[in-house]
This record gives C-alpha cells, sequence and structure tokens, in this order.
C-alpha cells in the first residue's frame, strides 16, 4: 500500500525499561495504536491522537507521547496543517474532517476583557456568608406585569406569563446528540443537570427511554434531519429549541458518519443501521423567516406551548438574524460562536466561517435593546466557554446564560484531541463502541461534572461580590463593568466597553 | 357529527376548539368554511376524524399522532411535517414539502403535489409511513429518504408534464419509492437504483393502494394495469468517501 | 447608546421631611438638618427639592434650567416656544455667597404644552419627558434640572450652607422637601451633577453607588431614556417614571422591584405571592438596583425612602405629628425634631412610604 506522505503528528514512545508489559496501552487505546508483537508492544504511531488515554492508565509511566519532531520546514505562511491537508487530500480526494471548536490562532476577545472589581466608593460583598443570587429564568419575559393587592393585603398577579425554565445557575449544557456522544455520556450531562437545576439539550438524535427520568432537566431538539421526533419527544422535556445552525459549522449540515450508528442510536433515530445519518443544511421547511415563525407555532401548538428556542451560529448579519428569530415568536435565541465545538465538521469550514460569540453577544444584544424587543428573548451564548470568567464576561455582554459542552466533556476525559468524528474515542464519549463506551460510568462521571459547576458557582459568586452586586441580574448586560486592553476602538465600540484605564 | 363554522377565526382559536370538541368525547368534527387557518391537527393525538371544507393552512397534521383528517379541496405547504401516526387525505392538491421528516401514519393525495415531497422520512421495523400521489411531484421528491414508502402515480394520462422532476431520491439511504410508468434515470440521484418490483414488492404496493383507492374511490386493476419501477438506494453510506480521516 | 462616558461616583449624606397635612414648611428645617451632616459631604455639591413651593402657578410644569453660557438661552426658549405656552420666565433668585464664586445661568420657566402638540396618543406627560431628554441630551450646555408642577430643585456646587443661601431655601414654603450633600471623587465643578435628581414630579437623592447601573442605564434606553448625567442616581429617577407612571405599578409593588426580596425569601411565600414576585423580577430583573444605597424620592403625593436589600447604606425613620424625617443619621432628624414620637431604622429593601392627606 502507498505509504502517506503525510507524516504523524505524534509520536508514541514506550520506555522499554519501565515496561512491564501488562498490555494495558492496548486494551485503553481506541486507535490501534499499540499491539502485540509475541514479546514486546508494537506501535503504530500514524494512528495515535494524543488523547493520553494510554498515558493515564499506565502503570508504570512508561508512555510518553512527543509531537513528532519531524516537521516539514519551517514556513511563516505554509503551517504544517496546510502542507499535511494538501497531502491528505491528494491521497484521499475528500475533506478532511475534524472535531472540536477551532483551535486556529484567531483574536480571542474574552482575554482581552477584563472585569471590574469595587473598592471604597462602593463596598465588595463577602460571597460565602452573605447572600448571592445566580438563579436565572430563560424565556419570553412581558415588558411589565400588572399586580395587584387583594383584600387580605398579599400580592397577586394578573399577567399571565409566559413559560420560563427556571435555571439555578447561568449555565446550561449544549446539544450533543445520542449518535455523536455516547449514552452514557448523555447520563453524564442528565444527572449532572438534574444535580446542580440546569437542563442539558438533546441534541438532534432523539431522547433515548434511559433518559426518561431527568425529563424536567432536558431540553429536546428538532433539526433539519427530524430524527427522533415525535409528539412525546416534543412534550418531553422543558423546552423545544429548533436548530438552524452551529457555529463551528454555519451554514452546513450535520453528517453522523454510519460508524456511529449501532442499533441503539438507529432505532432512535429511526434509520437503517450504519448508514451516515444525514442533518441537511437547511431545514427544508425553512427557506424564510417566515416559515421560521410557522414551525415555531407549530411546536407550540403540539406542546400546549412550550418555549421555543432558536440556535443559529453567529455570522455576519448575526444581529438582524436574531431580531427576525425574536420577532418570529422564539422565546430564546442560542448564539453558537465560530469556537463552538463540533463532533464532525470540515475544518475548512470549521476554522474559517462564522464570527466570535463575544462580538455576536454584543451586536445582538444591542439590536434587541434597540428595537425594544430585548425582554422578548433570552440570549444563550455558547461557542468556547472555557472558565466562569469567559462566563461572567458573556453575561456581562448581554448573555442571559452560557451552554458548555467541551468544559463538561473535560470533565469526562477528554483531551480536545479532536478526533470524534472517528467514533474511536478511547474515553468512551465521543463512540457508540460498546468496549469503549462502558468505560464512561455515569455516576462516577457526573460527580466530576457535578464539581466542575459547583466550582464555577462559586466563582461566579466570588465575581459577582467583587463587583458589589448579590444578583446575576445586575451582570447581565452591564458592560459598564467590563474594560477591554489592547483592542482597537471598533472593537471596542462594538463590544460597548471602554478601554482600561478609562 | 360535531360542526365547528371557521369562518374568519384565527388558528389558536380554532385549534383550541378542535381540542376542547376532542376532550368532550367528539369523534367526528367537520371544520365549516376553512381558509389559510394553520396547524390543524398538530400534535393531536386522539383517533378522531376531522374532515375540512375550504382550503387550510400550512403545516396541517404536524407531529400528529392519531388523528385521520380529509381535505375536501386543496390543501397548502408542509402537511405532515414529522407526523407520527394517523392519516391525511386530499381530495385536491398539495404544496411543497409534504411529509417532511414523517415518522409514520399515510398521507394520500388524489392530485399533484409540490417540490420536496416525502424528503428525510424515516421508519423502522414498528412504524413506517407512507406518502401516496395520484397525480405529479416536482423536483427533489425523496430526498434524504431514511425509511417509509412513497408511492407516484400520474393518474391523469392527458398530463403533458413529466410525472416526477429532477434529483428524484437524491441522498436517499432507506425506504422505497414506487413509480407508476417509466423512470428516466437521468432524474435520479447517484445513490438510487432503479428496479422491477418483485413479487414482495408488489404485494407491500398493492396493500398501499388498496387503502388508497378505497380513500379516494378509485379503481385498483385500473391503477395496476400500468407497470411500476421501484426505487431503492444502492448505498447504505452514499457520502462514505467524501471525507479524509 | 453611547457607552463611553466616565461616570461619576460619589458618597453623600440624605434628609427629608413630608408633613402629611401639607402644611407648609420653610426650607430653614431642612437646611438645619442637612448642615449638621455636613461631614458627610466635601462641599463639592448640594440640593434641595421641595414640593408645594409654586401654589401659584401649581397648574404649571416649572422648568428649572441652568446656562453654561447666557447664548444657549435663546436656543432653548426658541424651541420652548415653538412647543409651550410659556406663562412666565424668570431667573431663579440668587444671592452672593462668598464661597460660591461662579455659577451658571439659573431660569425657571412656568409653562403648558401647546395644545396641538399633544397628537394622537402623545401624553402630556410623556411630551414633557421627551423635552426634557432632548433638550439635556442634543443642546450643549443647557440642562433642565426640574421640570414638575408646583416643585423645584436647587442645586449647585458648594457646601449645604452656602447653596442654602445662594438659593435662599429659607425663603421658600413647601410640604415635602427632601435634601442631599455631597462626596464626589472626582472634581467635576458641574452643578447638574449635585442631587437631586428629577424628573416630571419625581426627585431623588441618593446615598451609595449602584452597581447596576451599567445594565439599569442600558435597559432604560430600551424605553426610550437619555442617560446623560453621568451618574447613577440618574437611573433611580427613571426607573421610578417607567416602573410607576408608564408601566401602571403602585409605589409598594415598584419598591419591590427596585429592592427585590431575595429568591429564599420568594419561594418561602404561599403560592399567589411567589407568582407575583417571582414574575416582577423576572420582568424586572434589569431594573434591579444592586449595590450599596439609600433613597429618597419625592413625588407631587408623598415621600419615599428605601435602601438597598442588604442595607450597605443608612436610613433613619421618625415621626412626630404629622411629620414623617428621614435621613441619613438620626441626629440630622434630631437637630430638628428633637423629641419624636418614633424612631426606627427601615430593614433592608423595606420602604418607607407616606402619602399626602388628600
Amino acid at each position: 500500500m502507498f505509504k502517506s506522505l503525510a507524516p504523524p503528528e505524534y509520536l508514541a514512545t514506550i520506555d522499554r525499561e519501565k515496561c512491564i508489559r501488562c498490555k494495558r496501552c492496548i486494551q485503553n487505546c481506541g486507535w490501534g495504536v499499540y499491539s502485540w508483537g509475541g514479546d514486546k508492544i508494537l506501535i503504530n504511531t500514524s494512528k495515535c491522537v494524543k488523547c493520553l488515554r494510554c498515558y493515564h492508565y499506565c502503570p508504570e509511566e512508561a508512555i510518553e507521547i512527543k509531537d513528532n519532531p519531524t516537521k516539514f520546514k519551517n514556513n511563516a505562511y505554509w503551517s504544517f496543517h496546510h502542507i499535511r491537508n494538501i497531502k491528505r487530500q491528494a491521497e484521499t480526494g475528500g475533506i478532511p474532517l475534524t472535531g472540536m471548536g477551532s483551535d486556529q490562532n484567531y483574536p480571542i476577545l474574552f482575554d482581552n476583557l477584563m472585569i471590574d472589581a469595587c473598592q471604597v466608593t462602593n463596598p465588595s460583598i463577602d460571597p460565602l456568608r452573605e447572600p448571592m443570587e445566580l438563579r436565572t429564568y430563560l424565556g419570553k419575559k412581558p415588558s411589565s406585569v400588572k399586580i395587584e393587592k387583594g383584600k387580605d393585603g398579599k400580592l397577586k398577579l394578573q399577567t399571565k406569563m409566559p413559560p420560563q425554565i427556571k435555571l439555578d445557575l447561568p449555565i446550561i449544557f449544549s446539544p450533543m446528540s445520542f449518535g455523536s456522544i455516547s449514552l452514557n455520556a448523555q447520563k453524564v450531562l442528565a444527572m449532572a443537570a438534574k444535580e446542580c437545576g440546569t437542563v442539558m439539550n438533546t441534541g438532534e438524535g432523539g431522547l433515548h427511554e434511559d433518559l426518561f427520568p431527568y425529563k424536567s432537566n432536558i431540553m429536546v431538539q428538532v433539526a433539519s434531519g427530524r430524527f427522533g421526533v415525535n409528539p412525546d419527544y416534543l412534550n418531553a422535556g422543558v423546552a423545544v429549541e429548533i436548530k438552524i445552525g452551529q457555529g463551528a459549522k454555519p451554514g452546513i449540515g450535520g453528517h453522523l458518519p454510519g460508524e456511529k450508528i449501532p442499533l441503539e442510536v438507529a432505532k432512535t433515530r429511526m434509520i437503517p443501521v450504519g448508514t451516515d445519518a444525514i442533518s441537511p443544511a437547511p431545514q427544508h421547511d425553512i427557506y424564510s423567516i417566515e416559515d421560521l415563525r410557522q414551525l415555531i407555532y407549530a411546536i407550540k401548538e403540539a406542546t400546549n406551548y412550550k418555549p421555543v428556542s432558536v440556535k443559529i451560529a453567529a455570522v455576519h448579519n448575526v444581529a438582524a438574524i436574531a431580531s427576525g428569530i425574536v420577532r418570529a415568536g422564539a422565546d430564546i435565541v442560542y448564539l453558537d460562536g465560530f469556537r463552538g465545538g463540533t463532533g464532525a465538521a470540515p475544518s475548512i469550514i470549521r476554522d474559517h466561517l462564522g464570527i466570535p460569540i463575544e462580538h455576536a453577544i454584543a451586536a445582538v444584544d444591542d439590536r434587541l435593546r434597540q428595537e425594544g424587543i430585548r425582554n422578548e428573548a433570552s440570549i444563550v451564548a455558547a461557542g468556547g466557554i472555557r472558565s466562569s470568567a469567559d462566563a461572567a464576561k458573556a453575561i456581562a455582554l448581554g448573555a442571559d446564560a452560557c451552554a458548555i459542552a467541551t468544559s463538561a466533556l473535560i470533565t469526562m476525559g477528554c483531551t480536545t484531541c479532536g478526533k470524534c468524528y472517528t467514533g474511536n474515542c478511547s474515553w468512551g464519549i465521543t463512540t457508540q463502541r460498546p468496549e469503549l463506551t462502558a468505560r464512561l460510568d455515569p455516576e462516577v462521571y457526573a460527580e466530576r461534572l457535578i464539581n466542575l459547576l459547583h466550582a464555577w458557582t462559586h466563582e461566579l459568586k466570588e465575581i459577582l461580590g467583587a463587583l458589589g452586586i448579590n444578583s446575576i441580574d445586575s451582570l447581565r448586560g452591564n458592560r459598564e463593568r467590563l474594560r477591554g486592553i489592547g483592542l482597537d476602538t471598533q472593537t471596542l465600540d462594538i463590544l460597548g466597553v471602554k478601554p482600561a484605564g478609562r | 357529527m360535531f360542526e365547528i363554522d371557521a369562518k374568519g377565526s384565527y388558528y389558536r382559536d380554532l385549534n383550541n376548539k378542535v381540542r376542547d370538541a376532542i376532550s368532550k368525547g367528539e369523534k367526528e368534527i367537520t371544520l365549516k368554511n376553512i381558509n389559510g387557518q394553520y396547524y390543524i391537527g398538530d400534535g393531536l393525538r386522539e383517533k378522531v376524524s376531522i374532515i375540512i371544507e375550504g382550503v387550510p393552512g400550512n403545516d396541517l397534521a404536524a407531529f400528529m399522532d392519531g388523528p385521520t383528517i380529509r381535505i375536501k379541496s386543496n390543501a397548502q405547504d408542509n402537511i405532515g411535517n414529522t407526523m407520527n401516526s394517523g392519516k391525511v387525505i386530499i381530495e385536491g392538491n398539495a404544496g411543497d414539502v409534504l411529509g417532511y421528516g414523517m415518522r409514520g401514519g399515510k398521507l394520500h393525495v388524489r392530485g399533484d403535489v409540490g417540490y420536496r415531497v416525502g424528503i428525510h422520512m424515516k421508519g423502522d421495523k414498528k412504524q413506517a409511513p407512507t406518502i401516496v400521489v395520484g397525480g405529479t411531484a416536482g423536483d427533489f421528491f425523496g430526498e434524504y429518504m431514511a425509511g417509509g414508502l412513497l408511492i407516484l402515480l400520474g393518474l391523469d394520462e392527458n398530463d403533458p408534464r413529466p410525472i416526477v422532476g429532477d434529483y428524484l431520491g437524491t441522498g436517499m439511504h432507506g425506504g422505497m419509492i414506487f413509480i407508476r410508468g417509466e423512470v428516466d434515470e437521468k432524474l435520479c440521484g447517484a445513490e438510487v437504483g432503479i428496479m422491477d418490483p418483485d413479487a414482495d414488492d408488489l404485494k407491500v404496493l398493492k396493500a398501499a393502494l388498496t387503502d388508497y383507492c378505497n380513500d379516494l374511490g378509485l379503481n385498483l386493476d385500473e391503477i395496476m394495469k400500468k407497470s411500476f419501477k421501484k426505487l431503492i438506494p444502492v448505498s447504505l453510506r452514499p457520502y462514505g468517501n467524501l471525507y479524509a480521516y | 447608546m453611547n457607552h463611553n462616558y466616565q461616570k461619576d461616583i460619589s458618597g453623600c449624606g440624605l434628609t427629608g421631611l413630608i408633613s402629611k397635612k401639607k402644611n407648609r414648611l420653610s426650607g430653614s428645617h431642612i437646611v438645619k438638618s442637612l448642615c449638621l451632616m455636613n461631614d458627610r459631604g466635601n462641599g463639592l455639591g448640594a440640593g434641595y427639592a421641595a414640593y408645594g413651593i409654586y401654589p401659584e402657578f401649581k397648574d404649571f410644569y416649572a422648568f428649572h434650567i441652568m446656562y453654561d453660557e447666557p447664548s444657549v438661552r435663546w436656543t432653548v426658549e426658541e424651541y420652548l416656544k415653538s412647543n409651550y405656552h410659556l406663562e412666565k420666565i424668570e431667573e431663579i433668585p440668587t444671592f452672593p455667597v462668598k464661597a460660591i464664586s461662579i455659577s451658571p445661568l439659573l431660569v425657571r420657566y412656568f409653562m403648558k404644552p401647546l395644545k396641538d402638540k399633544l397628537v394622537g396618543d402623545i401624553q402630556e406627560a410623556d411630551f414633557v419627558v421627551n423635552t426634557v431628554m432632548k433638550v439635556n441630551s442634543e443642546i450643549e450646555g443647557a440642562y433642565i434640572f426640574s421640570s414638575g408642577k408646583n416643585m423645584g430643585a436647587f442645586k449647585g456646587v458648594g457646601n449645604p450652607c452656602d447653596i442654602a443661601e445662594f438659593f435662599r431655601i429659607e425663603d421658600y414654603e413647601g410640604y415635602i422637601w427632601t435634601a442631599h450633600t455631597r462626596f464626589p471623587t472626582n472634581t467635576p465643578g458641574w452643578w447638574g451633577g449635585a442631587h437631586p435628581f428629577t424628573l416630571l414630579d419625581w426627585s431623588i437623592v441618593h446615598n451609595g453607588e449602584i452597581s447596576s447601573y451599567g445594565i439599569n442605564k442600558r435597559y432604560l434606553e430600551m424605553y426610550g431614556y437619555k442617560l446623560t448625567l453621568l451618574t447613577d442616581t440618574e437611573v433611580a429617577a427613571y426607573l421610578l417614571d417607567l416602573l410607576i407612571r408608564r408601566h401602571g405599578l403602585d409605589i409598594p409593588t415598584a419598591c419591590l422591584a427596585l429592592a427585590a426580596p431575595f429568591w429564599k425569601n420568594i419561594d418561602n411565600k404561599d403560592e399567589d405571592e411567589r407568582e407575583a414576585l417571582t414574575a416582577l423580577r423576572q420582568a424586572y430583573g434589569s431594573a434591579l438596583l444592586n449595590g450599596p444605597f439609600s433613597i429618597l424620592f419625592g413625588h407631587s403625593k408623598g415621600l419615599v425612602g428605601i435602601n438597598d436589600r442588604i442595607k450597605l447604606r443608612p436610613l433613619v425613620a421618625a415621626i412626630k405629628d404629622d411629620i414623617t424625617y428621614m435621613a441619613s443619621e438620626e441626629s440630622a432628624i434630631r437637630a430638628i425634631c428633637p423629641t419624636p414620637e418614633k424612631v426606627w431604622a427601615p430593614r433592608a429593601g423595606e420602604a418607607v412610604i407616606v402619602n399626602l392627606e388628600d
């Protein structure tokens, strides 16, 4: 066979003196890097993706995964990936796929925004002993409410409130379907969502019956493939999301490769085993904004008016699009920035389409305020939220809540190797191979994800305390408490924040 | 028989009246003077019968799971969107995107249908949807088909238009399409194989058409006089080689 | 939406009183009360608001306008004349005070919108608010600092006693008074920056910094308010206008929105109240005043005192006969009412609401 001229990215190495030939590396590697040669472990390093499963499970610390020192000649313009992709394309005629959000070196606005703190003129608040509120309600809010006082002196609401999703913290989980991730990974999300008072999102892959007990912490998704969508499904969760686009692949559809469609996934999606599950780029019943309105209200009619979220990728004209979505009747606008993750996307799309979430939040929040309809829908921001600080900044820019996916997967073992589309994930996350998914014990890993949310909760409270406010309400859209460093005037203007020092 | 006069009423009020009647135990409901009301029958799960007089609006029977709806005239777009079970009989023509993502139940159309009909239909051993169209269809008939049954009859022999448009069954990876008469290979997506139906196929076809003919007062033998072509996917993974891993 | 401003911050002291029976009291009382708290300010701003001071013009909007230079006056008056009937124009009487060497030109107008300007749905009050927003945001060097009926604000850069003397506050008689001494942490030297802040009949004096200012401002901008003063107190005035006048909430309910109870306490209420308070917080999350504050707000029918929901700023209230007093310090009340019948410190977020008798 013609040997690939694309050199391996990583060198898997074993210290032969330390190796006790326990073969754990062979068992653990989902990629087939290691095999048994009769007297020693053999290594096929071209298969290595540096997911580090073998490293963690080697009892002797004999394994080291190095970046391949053999590189193409240094070239500031022709990067390793440019050359490698061309070679792979020359060999296959295919589109190089990738998983995860973009790893390219674009500016990261979150890292150029600093959060304010109180000193003297107003007090910071002790978040551990004084009240600190993160509770967030997603949904349409009336611009005003009517409240009357009864004869008993008690307040009585006269306004009929639109349905709201109650969150104990302003963090939800991004949609990831059964198929793109394992059922065990979905269970981890569902269990953590229930424990922490937030919601997970089915993505477009239907709702497996094992998740029914978590229904009150689940948002179900309807996308162009309509996988698993039936009346039970629509009515199962707290809300229904219409997926128009995804930050990692704006304007293109989904493609779950046949490797990831065993019987259970096929059943939930109602398609043949081993086919590629195709979610077309558009929803074929939405070719215009009035069609979106039509689908939103079809879902509302079919669910006795559950809240409807509309998820879009952050693209150039995101403000006007979001305004249209709100006017079409959505209760939530879910914005996914170009750093957002994916199970599979052509790298050419992932790395070159869309805009960062920071710009998108600012533009959408501004536009909805200018049009006087900001209360008509909540904004959920996603696409590369790496820490509670990113979340706080996104909320200060104008989001009601953030959605996280990669951060949640990292608690399950993900090392962001970016090979989710192969279905070989050695951590049992983005795979359907039973011997791999069995590694992800939902109970054990739910605990870790819960820990993460608890830690972020504490951190958000610390941030609020430093800001001298005791409710997340007062951070939301409070751009006065952000300052930019190293940002140009126009970017600052778009973000609506002052430069540090002002 | 329970009647609702829908003249000038907005869909929310109309649908509330329908739901109300169903909850009171009505089994047969006639909607009079319908014109353009959206979402009739959406999400309904009871095995009731609804007769519609007038042209109903878009997204009729979306997510529907049980009722039988008979439309005594033409119908508009998006009928049977992601429908799960039940039946919609249309005595006239219907518009674009019928039975999108349909999972079960039947759509019986006497006349012509528009573009993108029966796309992304699903199906498994437990349930599968059926769409039968008496007239002609536009482009993208059965696009992305993953399951179920699509039958196109072209009954009006005097209609000079081709029975079906371009990009027939493009992206098909499951299910079955029957077309009465010959099929021009050039119109088909690369994923589609054209063949003659075998005895088992004809059983399936006849069963579906018997029900169709009963609903619309047509003669099965007349229809069966002309031969059919069967279209099925040639590959489970039409796009297996699209990507470089 | 301009974000590129520098927000003004300041500490301060405040005091206020109301005669429920509408007995008009000389300004000398409030001056005495405020001057006792001189040390809470730093001499860079003080002001007074009084209700019932213009009985002979009670049906006219009393605009107090400060002009940085006389030439702007004509621009503004041209505009006013084309929209209002001007019953009377006069310079606000002022008196030389040694410590105050520079002051803007101060003019007051008693006026009514021209009938033919109130077309369509436009309410008279909205029309007046629009005028205030327009002049304050678009005409440089002019600033309307009072726009209600039968009430007025008097304020400037100086310490409480000097400002009182400058305006001869003791010559005015009103049945509601509020007053404020200021400790700005920068030196704006701008008369408009002093408290009270007013809009229509609303007047606000405020102690503390509203840490939620950024979102309160953007929330108000969505409803057409133009926040021009670079200070957080302004948002309190406009929020009250929005919630009470435009959204129709009564004063206690509006206070529940601005200094909302904690979720924990809402969750413990019975169903009806829980539902009402939850909806109130859901709808008015961006109107929540967060951070340290105590506020007195006067209006044509009464006086309200409220502080933040974890009581980071002081507020003391007292009653004697038909008069209710509220101030940052008890001593400021005792200075003018040595033996009140009742003295108490309102709890966090608990509004003290006093209405005039009809």
